[in-house]
């Protein structure tokens, strides 16, 4: 056995605080060590030369790299060592940075002797390594997409164009997101609905998406090229006969606040959600229909001249198979009401930023829904930045959209007062230092200073507000006629629900967690999961936009050779040892496991492709007989005594 | 980590959550007690008790066992599985004299370093103060083989 040790400076990450002489030498003098050497940065170009030139000449059958996480880089070595003609499984890594040299930059020599044992913990291990071979597995071309907001629908459209077999699914009964409800976009000024519309009416006229609207995803079972997705599509009680005629809407009694128009306007109970809805069809308010709650009205079936009201439509479950999913489920706006202090929803005149949007369409195709007044006051980082409703962080589209929105409304009418009163003024993106400083020519003031006080006048309806401009050093006590809120974005009800039917990992604010914050940004931890769009965290509509198709790209990656590669370190049972027990097939979570006989006795047998390689059933197992490869019983005991400075027998 | 006058933990940490929340943890410097080895599995579940006595055995002040929260285990249940075990071998611990606290479970996500840090500091603590575990009767060279 020749055993090869790789020690990495990492640019002084590792070497400022290790000290690698100690530990090379300390390599040298362990058994069976043929090479041991170092470098500034082991995963570059020369790094994985000096691996791969070694193995070759001096024959090396094992392999050591003492550098930062296996997760970061343990993939690059072990393709190293498998092009070097290796098994890519004779490779351990110590993590020497992230749980090493990092927690423990204060104290260097107890850093230093914490290395030595962690290269010593994966010699031991490595001398037990199997050569063990990489398997490839057939997957297929269908993608599962949560959530049709733009995200969604850019991620599904790239997928349908590149030949993939897509399932959109969206809890709403129409695609569009929030993005269907903005007026205009920022830096840009494109209208929201013109730039949206034509990518919406795509979806259905595109032959590979099928999409499924007031639906949800149920369940979600099995694993990257075989996932099992259950989903739940809600009742609209309108068949495919509606033509949106639109008779139905006119006989309808009931009035309701319409959701999409922030409640600038009502709607009936059977309604088409907006005007370029897609499907652009009707659908009944389950919660508000008078027929559905005591079977007093039926108006809209009397009248449909297409028969396409039907009550008797039940909730319906679909089962679909998928090779990967992304999650592109979006955000829900913060609720204003959570800070008291604005006085949202006790005070009529202090909106949010959504209804602005709304408010600022309506003007546009000349059908005011409420007066905007000529006073008008933005307060920012409502919701973010805001330590005391438990948001920490920054929503990073309210201080373009206040810019956008303030001088939509100056150009307007330039008579109008506006003020946005911000913490800090964002404008990091391409295109928005010069936008806002647009917005500053065009008139509009804006006070750095976070609002202390929103008061009503309770005679003249008008809003008093008290901030300290924080650069004039002064107190403004100002009345306005409109306070616009400008509301940050929390995790939508839609990623929570993912989260856990997915079992996805989230982030300190409630967002879904990426595999890596620089290099996977759109990966998770689950293989074949990938996430996109505000669903990770907040952003504006060009990122989202670039990681739904990065997100797209990467499930593209998966599938398009039609083959993935699959770790071989699945459980394994000694047939000789084993007793039958069946304990191994009662705590597998894959049914991965089943017993059978052999040569007149009964053994278990493991389902290699079936068997995911959580080592449950090896630890279960009562006469040592079910091990896992890569990780097997010798090899964790190995582990545990040189971690522990054990001498070797 | 040879001289038995500092405590010697072996953390066992799940490869999904609890190691990458360990990465996590030095991903942001935050500073921890050096006397912890992390050995990691793909899975809780893959940790046997009969391991976890080996690293006692062996010289182990403490062990710690770190997987993913309840309902987000990668491999599904596979953590419900570590929970039970070790509430197990936690009675069994007492009945053979060694305090339970020697052994300690906790759920810590890919995110939670700062868990990561408060936990594994805690641990070295406690078993500062517990000091190195003192078996009756080492093995003879026959019980041994």
């Amino acid at each position: 056995m020749k055993i090869g040790v790789y020690v990495c400076h990492c640019g002084g990450n590792i070497s400022e605080v290790v000290d690698i002489k100690k530990v090379t030498s300390f390599a040298e003098q362990q058994a069976d060590v043929a090479v041991v050497r170092d470098n500034a940065h082991m995963c570059s170009d020369v790094g994985r030369n000096l691996v791969l030139e070694d193995i070759k000449k001096h024959n090396l059958d094992r392999i050591v790299v003492a550098a930062c996480s296996p997760q970061f880089h343990g993939k690059t070595f072990m393709d190293i060592v498998e092009k070097a003609g290796l098994s890519p499984y004779v490779f351990e890594m110590a993590n020497i940075r992230e749980q090493c040299s990092w927690p423990h930059f204060n104290e260097p020599d107890l850093a230093t002797r914490k290395a030595k044992d962690l290269v010593n913990v994966a010699i031991a291990k490595v001398k037990l390594d199997e050569s063990l071979e990489r398997k490839t597995m057939p997957i297929g071309k269908r993608v599962l997409v949560v959530g049709a907001g733009i995200a969604g629908i850019q991620a599904a459209l790239d997928l349908g164009d590149a030949g993939f077999e897509v399932h959109l699914v969206e809890k709403e009964p129409t695609i569009g997101g929030k993005m269907a409800k903005l007026s205009r976009t920022f830096p840009t000024e494109d209208c929201a609905a013109c730039i949206l519309s034509p990518k919406m009416a795509d979806v259905p006229s595109n032959p590979n998406i099928t999409l499924y609207t007031n639906s949800t995803i149920e369940k979600v079972s099995g694993f990257l090229g075989n996932f099992e997705v259950t989903i739940n599509r809600k009742p609209t009680y309108v068949n495919d006969n509606c033509v949106a005629c639109g008779i139905c809407e006119e006989k309808c009694p009931v009035k309701v606040p319409n959701e999409f128009e922030q409640g600038l306007t009502t709607r009936r109970a059977i309604y088409v959600p907006f005007e370029f809805a897609v499907p652009y069809r009707y659908l009944i308010d389950e919660a508000k229909c008078i027929y559905l709650e005591n079977g007093k009205c039926g108006n809209c079936k009397k009248v449909c001249p297409h028969d396409a009201v039907d009550f008797e439509q039940k909730p319906e479950k679909i089962e679909v198979k998928v090779d990967t999913i992304i999650v592109a489920t979006g955000y829900d706006i913060f609720d204003a009401k959570e800070k008291k202090v604005y006085g949202f929803g006790t005070n009529k005149n202090v909106i949010t930023s959504l209804a602005m949007e709304r408010m600022i369409v309506h003007e546009a195709e000349g059908r005011t829904t409420r007066d905007i007044g000529r006073r008008i006051a933005f307060i920012q980082c409502v919701g973010s930045r805001d330590e005391q409703i438990g948001n920490e962080y920054c929503s990073r589209i309210c201080c373009m959209y206040a810019t956008k929105l303030s001088q939509l409304l100056k150009r307007a009418d330039p008579k109008k007062d506006v003020y946005v009163f911000y913490t800090d003024l964002r404008a990091f993106g391409k295109g928005f230092e010069e936008y806002y400083k647009r917005a500053q020519k065009t008139g509009v003031k804006f006070v750095r200073g976070r609002v202390a006080e929103v008061n009503e006048d309770s005679k003249t309806g008008k809003v008093m507000i008290k901030v300290e401009d924080t650069l004039a050093r002064q107190i403004i006590e100002s009345e306005f006629d409109l306070v616009v809120l400008s509301v940050g974005m929390i995790p939508g009800a839609g990623t929570k629900q993912a989260a856990e039917v997915l079992r996805m990992t989230r982030s300190p604010g409630g967002f879904l967690q990426e595999a890596h914050p620089k290099f996977k940004p759109v990966d998770t931890l689950s293989d074949g999961v990938f996430i996109c769009g505000c669903a990770q965290g907040p952003k504006d509509i060009p990122d989202t936009v670039a990681q739904a198709s990065a997100a797209a790209a990467r499930a593209i990656r998966l599938m398009n050779r039609g083959v993935y590669a699959v770790e071989p370190i699945t459980a394994v049972v000694d047939e000789d040892l084993c007793s039958g027990c069946a304990t191994c097939v009662s705590v597998c979570p894959y049914e991965a496991v089943k017993t059978e006989i052999v040569n007149d006795k009964r053994v278990a047998k493991v389902n290699e492709i079936l068997c995911q390689g959580c080592g449950s059933c090896s630890a279960a197992c009562p006469s040592g007989a079910s091990q896992q490869h890569w990780f097997m019983n010798n090899q964790l005991r190995a582990m545990v005594g040189a971690a522990l400075g054990e001498e070797e027998e | 980590m040879k001289s038995n006058t500092e405590p010697k933990i072996v953390a066992f940490c799940c490869n999904w959550c609890s190691y990458a929340g360990a990465d996590a943890a030095g991903t942001s410097r935050l500073q921890m007690k050096p006397h912890f080895r992390v050995i990691r599995a793909m899975c809780s579940s893959r940790i046997d008790p009969e391991l976890i006595l080996d690293a006692l055995k062996k010289g182990a002040w403490g062990v710690l066992v770190a997987g993913c929260h309840p309902g987000d285990c990668h491999y599904v249940t596979g953590n419900y599985r570590t929970h039970r075990r070790i509430a197990l071998l936690k009675n069994l611990l007492q009945e053979l004299g060694i305090a339970p606290q020697r052994v300690r479970l906790e759920w810590i996500s890919a995110n939670e370093g700062g868990k990561f840090q408060k936990v594994v500091n805690e641990f070295i603590d406690e078993m500062a103060a517990l000091g190195p575990l003192e078996l009756a009767g080492q093995p003879t060279a026959k019980e041994a083989s």
